[in-house]
């Protein structure tokens, strides 16, 4: 049978806040356990939550982004459970009234893009950690994380492979870090996904039942746990058997996810709205107060890429998967000028500095050309000072140097002596030379054979080094072979 | 000047700054008056005679520099429901026993910045559920009127301490009318004031859409000036109001001419006991007397209130209690075999059966399938109650009538039937519900020669002009200058 699969993704993602959700501590990674721990997190007798107005407004920026309704009136309520973790024995968190409904998120597709509807998103605060190591058969309790905002973006089951799941996460991890209100940092589990997986026969409009996997904390693992979670339920039809609505735990380590609990032992949560928390009200003046904060957005980007300055489809995609790239094609531009070399722009920037970064694993912010120094350098290419061939030769240099200047590019072309030879008369004398060394091949060209003719081109750079300006070796080639 | 104790908090200021005797001198033979007569009242659960004299010191050398308030170097005591730093809070409870606070209460701030001294810990309800004051897991306070008899609840240590005059005045705080009901029931004022207009920073939840803070002591004009202490806002208090500061004395002075008190059928029909309809309508007389016109209003939804509470207030408590679990601080069973066994006996052995009951009617109504029929449900009838009051406040200024249907009740009356416990509040708990002012003033002695209580429920913020009320009724009555022998031997 031919078999749909049906994908919905909730992500978490950690607010980029300097305190917590509902109390002043610190949300910093990797301090001391218990360290930014006050007395709010630890649930002490008697303390009051208050609503972190930062967090909220990240929250916004978000709605802003995907085009959500923001409602003006939203309601933060207890989600009630017991774990040693959870240290006032309830999250605050938001049930029927989320801040954000609705948006939609543009995703890139074999095909193009499909636009993925959003159910919602909602504010809510993170629990502790329990520490079953280094305890001798006690838990380790560390309440650092305990109050951490937390945004929770919930998708409509809408996506339909594996890889439109990844595609939905990359594009979403990207937008959070763009609007800055997340670091997007996954190892430190200030983004991560659980994903709810069904299947069906494709055709049927009814969904399945679906098992909701947990806690993936990397796009290869969101991968690989939606694929083998389709897998396992596909086989498990087709072998007679039936789908258990559970939650289920991914194995990276075996490659396999396993029942965490049923819905049969679900918990009641016994939601109910927070008695301390009045509602939450976002009004006409914080709105656009904070709309008016907002960077314009990489869709709007990729329009004006591909628009204005003519670049492909591909090129606008690769370009905004961060404002920091976004940000640092822009400085080139601003510092070429006109908008006609977008292309070439473009191409070193997906090309070369992209490879650089990768194979350094450095982020652009700490990439060791800067803008006004690239610029500099394609600037050269533009003027035919140097070939593109060249230009990479002073691209590595300026990248093993680190260049953070405009002019840095001239310093290396001047040093090494990689100024473009265009004076005609030089090239000539060097390419009678070639052409009397070689009366053969000569004769080949003139017979109309093309691979000849690239064979002087090719001597002819080797005797300039690769200095001589293509265009004008070219045009001296066909004076004196094809004439 | 009369005996020490016997002083209002008013006139004990005057006599501080005026320094016909010290603080050190005060809080010393008060002290002396605890350590006589706590062992039969039980209306501490905490005493420190050390810190309160050092206190008292200070407040002495802020008197000599000239830089007191007016309340500086008075003594008060606090209900044991708010966190004061170093002081051991236990909200009455095995769970909280050996706790010792780390931070202060917003309250208990203010009182040390007004120079205070605190006279300890106030005995109570275990977590302020009950009318009697006998679920306490130190033991059940007893009424100075009558050892036998409850001093009613939740704040039963706030005003029996007061009413035995073992301080001039003390914090309380009032779910369903924990201030108001015990101060009836012991002959003592207290105003419960507005929901927020005093900071739940500190003061350890019961349930939060409904508590607040409020003072317990003799006279309206002693409730004023400890008004005026703990209101303001507070930003750790996200249910706290914003408003501008008032004088809480402004009205004191000012007669009833001109006023419309609101007579309650729903409150006059039945239930209340004949000795306490006789001296509610006497005060009421006397309101009249004094300027006051009355008309009757009706409160249709009332008899909804009850019911309402008792499914709101355990739904919140259920939820604000379950930090108590044994992980980070307070009791935690001895012996168990794992982690369900560890929150399953520490919470079976640090709570008492009151509390128990409540957690278990909280978690039920908020239960998936019921959650509708009962919370939501309780909401709606707590919206109605709310309009029934708006209603009734477009035709007067004030509502009259009396605080608990009966004077005080014997020790363990109630044992055996929690629900005739609970209707000893059901004259209190709307405007808890409601959020609305309200307050208990003595207005006569019945049976057994037990002091009842007058009910004024104000509308939002009214209560300047409530105290105004109250303070004119005392002038004409003396029913609030009574103390029972405990008291003035």
């Amino acid at each position: 049978m031919d078999w749909e699969i049906v994908i919905g993704l909730e992500t978490h993602a950690q607010l980029s806040t300097q305190s917590k959700m509902f109390s002043g501590a610190s949300i910093a990674f990797g301090a001391p356990p218990n360290a930014q721990a006050c007395a709010v997190d630890l649930a002490l007798p008697g303390v009051l939550p208050v609503p972190n107005r930062a967090a909220v407004e990240r929250a916004i920026r978000f709605g802003l982004a995907v085009g959500a309704r923001i409602n003006r009136r939203s309601v933060f309520a207890r989600k009630n459970y017991f774990y040693p973790d959870l240290p006032k024995g309830y999250q605050i968190s938001q049930y029927e009234l989320p801040i954000i409904e609705g948006g939609v998120l543009e995703i890139p597709v074999a095909d193009g893009t499909r636009l993925i509807p959003l159910t919602r998103a909602h504010l809510e605060e993170d629990a502790g950690k329990s520490l079953h190591e280094d305890f001798h058969g006690a838990t380790g309790i560390d309440l650092n994380r305990a109050g951490t905002p937390l945004l929770e973006i919930v998708s409509e089951p809408e996506l339909r492979s594996a890889d439109e799941a990844v595609a939905y996460a990359r594009t979403l991890h990207a937008l959070v870090r763009w609007i800055d209100i997340c670091d997007g940092n996954m190892q430190e589990g200030s983004f991560r996904c659980d994903a709810n997986v069904s299947v069906r026969p494709r055709g049927e409009t009814r969904l399945g039942t679906r098992c909701e996997i947990k806690n993936l904390n990397s796009f290869r693992f969101l991968d690989l746990a939606i694929r083998h979670e389709a897998a396992r339920q596909i086989e498990l039809i087709e072998s007679g058997g039936r789908v258990v609505q559970e939650t289920r735990l991914y194995d990276p380590d075996r490659d396999e996810t396993r029942s965490m609990r049923s819905k049969e032992d679900a918990q009641d949560y016994r939601y109910f709205p927070d008695p301390d928390l009045p509602p939450l009200w976002v009004d006409e003046d914080w709105m656009s107060e904070v709309a008016a904060a907002m960077p314009e957005l990489p869709a709007a980007c990729r329009t004006r890429y591909t628009g204005a300055w003519g670049l492909s489809v591909y090129d606008a995609a690769t370009l905004t998967q961060s404002r920091e790239l976004s940000t640092y094609f822009e400085q080139v531009m601003d510092a070429l000028g006109p908008a006609a070399q977008a292309k070439l722009a473009a191409n070193w920037i997906t090309g070369e500095f992209a490879a650089a970064l990768n194979r350094d694993g450095v982020e652009v912010a700490s990439a060791r050309i800067a803008a006004p120094a690239l610029a500099g350098l394609l600037q050269r290419i533009i003027d035919g000072t140097i070939s593109g061939k060249i230009a990479k030769e002073v691209f590595d240099a300026l990248w093993t140097e680190g260049a953070a200047t405009p002019d840095a590019a001239d310093r290396i072309i001047e040093a090494r002596g990689l100024r473009q030879i265009s004076d005609s008369s030089e090239l000539e004398a060097i390419i009678d030379a070639i052409v009397q060394a070689n009366p053969a091949q000569a004769a080949e060209v003139r017979a109309g054979k093309e691979k000849a003719f690239n064979y002087f081109v090719g001597q002819a750079m080797k005797a300039t080094r690769g200095k001589g300006n293509p265009a004008t070796i070219n045009a001296i080639l066909h004076a004196r072979l094809m004439a | 000047m009369s005996a020490l104790h016997s002083m209002s908090l008013v006139e004990t200021a005057r006599a501080l700054a005026a320094r016909e005797v010290s603080s050190v001198e005060l809080v010393g033979a008060l002290l002396g008056r605890i350590s006589a007569l706590n062992p039969s009242l039980n209306a501490f659960i905490t005493v420190d005679p050390e810190t309160s004299l050092r206190q008292a010191a200070a407040a002495d050398q802020r008197i000599a520099r000239g830089e007191a308030g007016p309340l500086t170097g008075v003594p008060v005591a606090h209900k044991d429901i708010f966190m004061a730093r170093g002081w051991r809070t236990t909200c009455a409870s095995r769970m909280l026993a050996g706790f010792v606070a780390p931070y202060d209460a917003q309250v208990i701030e203010r009182f040390d910045a007004a120079g205070a001294v605190n006279m300890g810990k106030l005995n109570m309800d275990e977590f302020a559920m009950g009318s009697s004051s006998e679920s306490s897991f130190f033991g059940p306070v007893r009424n100075p009127w009558d050892l036998e008899r409850v001093p009613g609840g939740s704040s039963g240590g706030s005003a029996a301490a007061v009413a035995a005059a073992l301080v001039p005045a003390a914090t309380a705080t009032d779910t369903g009318g924990s201030i108001r009901q015990p101060a009836s029931l012991c002959g003592v004022s207290g105003l419960k004031p507005t929901y927020g207009l005093v900071s739940r920073y500190g003061m350890i939840a019961y349930a939060s859409s409904l508590d607040q803070a409020g003072p317990i002591a003799r006279t309206a004009e002693d409730l004023a000036v400890l008004t005026n202490l703990m209101a303001g806002h507070d930003p750790r208090d996200a249910t706290s109001v914003a408003r501008p500061a008032e004088d809480y004395r402004r009205d004191l002075e000012q007669g009833l001419a001109g006023l419309t008190i609101g007579l309650p059928r729903a409150y006059f029909a039945e239930g209340m006991s004949a000795d306490v309809r006789a001296g509610v309508e006497a005060a009421i007389d006397t309101l009249r007397r004094l300027g006051a016109r009355t008309v009757e209003v009706d409160l249709p939804r009332m008899e909804l209130a009850l019911p309402a509470y008792y499914v709101i207030a355990p739904a919140e408590a259920s939820s604000n209690l379950s930090r108590y679990d044994g992980v980070r601080y307070g009791h935690r069973a001895a012996d168990y075999t794992d982690l369900a066994d560890m929150y399953s006996r520490t919470r079976a052995e640090g709570f008492g059966p009151e509390v128990r009951r409540r957690i278990l009617i909280g978690a039920f109504v908020l239960s998936h399938g019921y959650y509708d029929a009962y919370y939501l449900q309780a909401q709606r009838v707590r919206r109605l109650v709310a309009q029934d009051f708006k209603d009734a406040f477009a035709h007067c200024d004030l509502i009259v009538g009396p605080t608990s249907p009966t004077v005080a009740f014997p020790l363990g009356a109630h044992a055996a039937d929690p629900l005739q416990m609970y209707l000893s509040d059901i004259y209190t708990i709307a405007p808890n519900l409601a959020g609305l002012p309200a307050m208990s003033i003595p207005c006569g002695i019945g049976a057994h020669d037990l002091p009842i209580g007058l009910q004024l429920v104000g509308n939002y913020f009214a209560e300047a002009r409530m105290l105004g009320v109250a303070a004119a009724f005392q002038r004409e009555t003396d029913w609030h200058r009574r103390m029972p022998a405990a008291a003035t031997a």
